[in-house]
């Protein structure tokens, strides 16, 4: 059976995932390039069992004020969140979530504002199968399709309760349309700024007048809840039409309906920003960004490429991902560590290379905020500024001092591993950037590292030298500028 | 989407390198020359001020038809008089110091103030604000463009931006300015105490000292640490400023306190970044009750502002400094079905500072909603800018910064009755 080496590994896996744990080296490690990214791609076939193993030893902790509440506290829904990042077996569906979730960017604050904090939270972190009303929160939404149809999930964000509070849907009535989310839904959800006109933006707020909630169930037994309405009465039953074919013969206009009808206008709307040309080659560019380099521009033939098959499988993601994971460009040298890491894949990735036993995810929310990244919580429509925008004195303040808590918190369990490379520096430093992988080091890294290992007297290789160390040279290698990129 | 400093993809490595030895004395010498440093302080409105709900033209008849629900009646408004097309206009209630400030004649409102074909989307319109370039809203912030030109070496602190992601208005081709959203956590930490952590700090400096060749990213993330490390010292005394009043809790009011701080301590910057967010009122706006969404976003401005101000004056500092506002675009000027309003065109800009001749500059929009309204645009739908925002930026760059514009610019955008400084 072909084997993979480590570096390919974990090249894939910093980007289909969040890094690679040793069990996973070990596991990939037996397989072939092709048989990683089907088993990545196909992760329907891993169980699905990760929530079950939070609380459980062995794996990294969470801390609960009373009890663990992930489904109406938004701290608790942060950890569930990060849990599953550090322990799924299915890393591509984190991966996918959390890009969807930039994607299609939801801010739990304005949810919160409109209807308190443990609605907020139900609406953008609920598990269906723990909601007495069966509430499906936006994060379940992106992890159930993260590998679907780009139409289907566009529909059902579209209906997603917390879109409809956070673009305003909610309010989008025939008398006065609300262009919110219609705006978005053309500049940053599918074709890109540039592909429509203001009076397409007139015209889509029209077209979804009506996409409203409404919120049925028993306050008593607490399944009373938000839900995608159809408002018929809401609706602006004229005709719309736009700069750009709504059908494939290429008519531009949505015929006017009946209001009882008139909700086949959005889905109309829909289809055609789908199909649009531009769509494809907008989210081309944008999983190129993310999952291959942000450091060079993609190149004509892999945006043409990636939108065909987006195109041609009319949106099928996960066709969509097995050919960015198998392209050229993907595996292309220059693509290695060609990304700043976000700070949720800066964070994940220090757990899985550094250790994670006695450490709390909890512990993790303040540094992300001060790295600039608050999951469910993206600064606006837009999510994340993302690539360099990560980078200043100030995140890499916080990304040093997480590391400085990290390897702290972790100084026994490296003392003890590294004790067999204890001998002396060189064997100690060397045993440190084996485990933890960083783009090539800039010259005279290295010889720094040594030096910390020798600056503050003889090397004793007792253990509370050897835990000193270790702390402080991980610190050090995680806090280095290569080990932020990914 | 935006894709911002983009010209560490595409600029390659020329259009990096960085000189961070800047001396800590350069400052000190500065101040040691009794030289005084004029400050910039420039605020970004995040989300698209509703310009039309901070200045209101309260006699507009349509002012009142086109916004039934967020229209502020005309006896709440702190009326500042007419404008030179005789518009009478007001402000919103909630800011009273700035009402004081106008009246002390510190404050300049620019009306209408916008480019052709302005766009509508937030993302774009805060690119093409901060380049000062529609034409190419991916290149450098125009103050960054500022201080690259300033003689070398440039201190580490010759800029400070107020929020942890460095703003695309602030991004510069070889002058790095640190981000620090709160000088009393911009500290180094480590896992060791006493020697050890010593040695980490030495070690992590003398790493991020140098630049990388050929790596425009990696070196980038080199300069930031660099950045970091080397400013530390100062921003720690900036922690320690006590203030001569107490400023809002908000997050406007607490970056400005550290503003204040740092020119206190005289640490050499130029150009300050400060945001308040939350300008994005597609949705119950409520300009008028208590606690109402654009009440609160008013008195977050006006509490900040004026304990700044105040700050300020009292500290002797005012004749330093000067506050410049942006906003991505102002909002449609018919209310939405939401009580908000929706994304629109031209908008006012704030020039606060004590050495500003305050007052009224161009006109205020006629609402009437005639399509062949020559003060609007998009049926009548939005304002259409009067001044091109440029030219409030050139009357900065030349009269207070000191530099030329029409090089920053890239063209001569004067305006000769800005003469607001």
């Amino acid at each position: 059976m072909a084997r993979t080496p480590d570096r390919q590994i974990e090249h894939l896996l910093r980007r289909a995932g969040f890094g690679a744990r040793p069990d996973e080296l070990d596991l990939y490690g037996q397989m072939s390039v092709d048989e990683i990214v089907d088993s990545l791609v196909e992760f329907q076939s891993q169980t699905d069992d990760v929530d079950s193993k939070i609380g459980k030893p062995g794996y990294v902790g969470t801390t609960t004020r009373g009890v663990f509440s992930p489904n109406s506290n938004i701290t608790d829904a942060r950890q569930r969140w990060l849990f599953r990042m550090v322990h799924s077996d299915r890393p591509l569906q984190e991966k996918m979530a959390l890009f969807w979730h930039d994607h299609f960017a939801t801010g739990y604050t304005k949810i919160a504002g409109a209807l308190g904090a443990t609605e907020g939270t139900r609406y953008m972190a609920a598990k269906p199968s723990e909601d007495a009303g069966g509430v499906r929160g936006q994060l379940h939404l992106f992890r159930d399709m993260a590998l679907g149809n780009f139409r289907d999930l566009l529909t059902a964000i579209a209906k997603d309760a917390a879109m409809l509070v956070w673009l305003d849907g909610r309010t989008n009535f025939k008398a006065k349309p609300q262009e919110n989310f219609a705006r978005e839904i053309m500049e940053l959800f599918t074709m890109g700024v540039g592909n429509y006109t203001e009076q397409d933006v007139y015209a889509g707020a029209r077209v979804f007048t009506g996409w409203n909630l409404q919120r049925p169930g028993s306050a008593a037994d607490g399944s009373q809840h938000y839900e995608f309405f159809y408002s018929a009465a809401q609706h602006d039953t004229d005709a719309k039409t736009f700069s750009f074919a709504i059908y494939p013969d290429g008519g531009k206009t949505i015929p006017a309906r009946a209001a009882a009808a008139g909700m086949q206008d959005g889905l109309d709307f829909i289809a055609a920003v789908v199909a649009n040309p531009n769509t494809g080659r907008y989210l081309a560019k944008k999983l190129f960004r993310f999952f291959v380099s942000e450091f060079r521009e993609p190149d004509e033939s892999f945006v043409n490429r990636i939108a065909g098959v987006f195109l041609n499988s009319r949106g099928d993601m996960r066709r969509v991902m097995r050919e960015v994971f198998l392209s050229s460009e993907f595996w292309d040298s220059r693509s290695y560590w060609a990304r700043f890491a976000w700070p949720v894949e800066y964070v994940v990735r220090s757990l899985k290379d550094i250790g994670w036993t006695g450490f709390s995810v909890d512990t993790a929310l303040t540094p992300l905020a001060n790295m600039g990244q608050t999951l469910f919580d993206p600064p606006d429509v837009s999510g994340w500024p993302g690539g360099p925008n990560w980078i200043s004195s100030a995140t890499m303040l916080a990304r040093m001092n997480f590391a400085s808590t990290l390897a702290g918190n972790q100084r026994f369990n490296l003392g003890t591993a590294s004790k067999s490379s204890g001998a002396n520096p060189r064997s100690f430093l060397s045993y440190f950037m084996d485990q933890i992988a960083t783009s090539q080091l800039d010259t005279g890294v290295s010889a720094e590292w040594m030096n910390y290992l020798t600056m503050t007297g003889t090397w004793t290789g007792t253990d509370a030298q050897l835990q000193a160390k270790a702390a402080g040279l991980v610190h050090l290698i995680a806090g280095s500028p290569e080990y932020q990129l990914q | 989407m935006k894709v911002t400093r983009r010209q560490f993809v595409k600029g390659g490595v020329a259009a990096f390198t960085v000189t961070f030895a800047a001396p800590e004395f350069l400052s000190d010498l500065a101040r040691a020359q009794g030289a005084r440093t004029r400050n910039l302080v420039v605020l970004n409105l995040s989300g698209g001020n509703d310009a039309l709900s901070m200045l209101i033209p309260y006699n507009d008849p349509f002012y009142y038809s086109r916004r039934p629900t967020l229209a502020v009646p005309a006896g709440q408004v702190l009326q500042i008089g007419s404008d030179s097309s005789n518009i009478a206009l007001g402000l919103h209630p909630r800011l009273t110091g700035l009402k004081q400030i106008f009246d002390q004649g510190r404050l300049a409102l620019v009306q209408r103030t916008g480019y052709e074909n302005q766009t509508r989307s937030h993302f774009l319109g805060t690119d093409i604000w901060s380049t000062a370039d529609p034409s190419n809203s991916q290149g450098l912030g125009w103050v960054g463009r500022y201080l690259d030109s300033l003689p070398s070496p440039v201190d580490a602190l010759v800029g400070w931006n107020a929020t942890g992601a460095l703003p695309h208005i602030l991004q510069a081709a070889h002058t790095a300015v640190p981000s620090i959203p709160n000088p009393a956590t911009y500290a180094f930490a480590s896992p060791n105490g006493g020697a050890e952590a010593t040695a980490e700090r030495s070690i992590a400096t003398r790493i991020s000292s140098h630049v990388p060749v050929g790596q425009p990213e990696l070196a980038l993330v080199y300069e930031s640490a660099a950045a970091a490390l080397a400013t530390l010292g100062r921003v720690a005394t900036v922690a320690t400023y006590t203030p001569s009043l107490t400023y809002p809790n908000s997050g406007l009011g607490q970056a400005l306190r550290a503003v204040a701080g740092a020119m206190v301590r005289g640490i050499g910057t130029k150009v300050f970044y400060v945001t308040t967010g939350g300008f994005d009122t597609h949705s119950a706006q409520n300009t008028i009750a208590a606690n109402g969404a654009y009440v609160n976003l008013m008195a977050t401005l006006n509490d900040s502002l004026l304990a700044f101000y105040n700050d300020l004056k009292n500290q002797g500092l005012l004749e330093d400094t000067l506050v410049l506002s942006f906003s991505e675009f102002g909002r449609r000027i018919s209310e939405n079905g939401s009580q908000g309003t929706d994304h629109g065109a031209a908008s006012t800009m704030l020039v606060m500072g004590g050495r500003v001749s305050g007052g009224l500059y161009g006109t205020a929009p006629n609402l009437n909603m005639d399509p062949q309204n020559p003060t609007l645009e998009n049926n009548a739908g939005d304002v259409h800018y009067e001044t091109d925002f440029r030219s409030v930026y050139a009357r900065v760059i030349d009269g207070w910064l000191g530099a030329d514009s029409t090089k920053l610019l890239n063209g001569d955008f004067r305006k000769g009755s800005l003469t607001f400084v």
